[in-house]
């Protein structure tokens, strides 16, 4: 059973994409070949920033709550464990379902796999794989405590908002700890506002750089 | 006011979070039997019945309760016990009933050797059919396959009944299966020719 007091923190502005977790995490014995995180660009054509995915082992686990075979559970520990076996019948029901984009299919072996939170090496008091291997600690497992003291300047948080949806989940984000921290993080109202980027907004904020000119822009014949 | 903490992972008395202790240095996590909520957050006894059906918790799915378990074995021997009743009804009214009437099917001289006839026997939503070997004997059988229903092809020409669905085999000349799913010989239907015409006369429904 994963002790209560260690959790799992994403700082993804930490994040510089090295693919060392996933490479970490492909290596592992008990699904030797496929990796359960995965590195993603937050937009690849304005930035190179990407963010680190593991399973945020929802409180309310949305996988779980439209799988049609009873094959995702929960642990008294918190941690949403990977498709029973038996009972997975690839459907794709979590794959659709998971806002964060989680769940994989794995059409050849016809089961769903995802992150279980490295469950035979935390219920050992261990820490998930790609958590030890990040070099950035973008990754990080630990106290709360622990985390407050490594990352003065931000706060972790846990409750997501996805339309109507509330999310609470059971591995936190860092973010900042001054400016605006709203109850919970509006994911999807995120994707629709525009960042401050330096390309868009119309000025450079490096003196001397001339403002890049938008690569997807139609171009008049 | 806590005393700070050590942020270096691999402090002393942290061994733990490099990845080297035991899990037994930990204080043991109590048991939990429901941590997830329902998505509407209301009460369990709000929830519909079916959530108790197929919690997301590991603990409450592993739980078998003994009225549940009881349940289902008095629910589960009734069953059986019906239907040892059911059929042992079914087979008293078959019993009863009789050969069926006799039936024409066709002139004799209409079946050339060699060829096939299909015809309904005994009642209309039975389909068989006749076949006329080389050597001019007469063979009926049911149509339906004793897998699963389909309807046969017979095949005189290489003396084999075949069904299509799951490629299974019948011996022409008794109608027992000889290869692929089907469990049970098709139903010989009884013919006769009496002054030149053919004649269905029952049906000998077979086990083996």
């Amino acid at each position: 059973m994963k002790p209560d007091h260690l959790q799992f923190f994403i700082d993804p502005s930490r994040c510089i994409g090295c693919q060392s977790c996933v490479q970490a995490c492909t290596e592992c014995d008990t699904h030797r070949g496929d990796s359960m995180i995965h590195v993603e660009y937050v937009n690849r054509s304005l930035s190179t920033q990407t963010v680190p995915v593991v399973c945020m082992h929802c409180d309310q686990p949305t996988c779980a709550e439209v799988c049609p075979a009873d094959a995702i559970k929960r642990t008294a520990d918190g941690v949403v464990q990977t498709a029973r076996k038996p009972r997975c019948i690839a459907c794709g029901n979590c794959v659709m379902a998971c806002p964060f984009g989680v769940p994989e299919l794995k059409l050849e072996r016809q089961i769903m796999m995802k992150c279980d939170m490295c469950y035979d090496r935390t219920s050992v008091g261990k820490k998930p794989m790609c958590a030890t291997v990040c070099p950035s600690q973008a990754l990080f497992y630990g106290t709360r405590e622990q985390i407050e003291q490594l990352r003065p300047r931000s706060i972790p948080t846990n409750r997501f908002q996805f339309g109507k949806q509330t999310i609470t989940t059971g591995v936190s984000v860092m973010v900042p700890r001054d400016g605006p921290r709203p109850e919970v993080l509006d994911v999807t109202a995120a994707m629709d506002t525009e960042p401050a980027t330096r390309a868009r907004s119309g000025a450079s904020r490096i003196p001397g750089l001339e403002v890049l000119a938008d690569p997807f822009a139609e171009i008049e014949v | 006011m806590t005393t700070p903490l050590d942020p270096r992972i691999d402090s002393p008395g942290r061994e733990g979070l490099t990845g080297t202790a035991r899990s037994s240095v930990y204080e043991a996590v109590t048991d939990r039997d429901q941590i997830s909520l329902p998505p509407d957050g209301r009460s369990d006894s709000a929830q519909p019945a079916w959530r108790g059906d197929f919690p997301i918790d590991w603990p409450a799915d592993h739980y078998v309760a003994r009225r549940d378990f009881t349940r289902f074995l008095v629910l589960t021997s009734l069953a059986f016990s019906v239907g040892q009743w059911w059929i042992a009804v079914q087979q008293w009214w078959r019993d009863r009933r009789g050969r069926p009437p006799l039936k024409r099917i066709a002139a004799l001289r209409d079946v050339v050797p060699g060829s096939v006839l299909v015809f309904a026997y005994p009642g209309e939503n039975d389909p068989c059919f006749l076949v006329r070997t080389r050597d001019g004997a007469l063979l009926a059988y049911g149509q339906k396959c004793t897998h699963l229903s389909c309807a046969v092809i017979p095949d005189p020409e290489r003396g084999v009944i075949r069904c299509p669905c799951h490629e299974g085999l019948f011996e022409l000349g008794s109608g027992r299966p000889i290869a692929g799913p089907p469990p049970r010989p098709l139903p010989r239907v009884l013919v006769e020719v009496r002054n030149g015409d053919i004649y269905a006369t029952g049906v000998e429904e077979r086990t083996v």
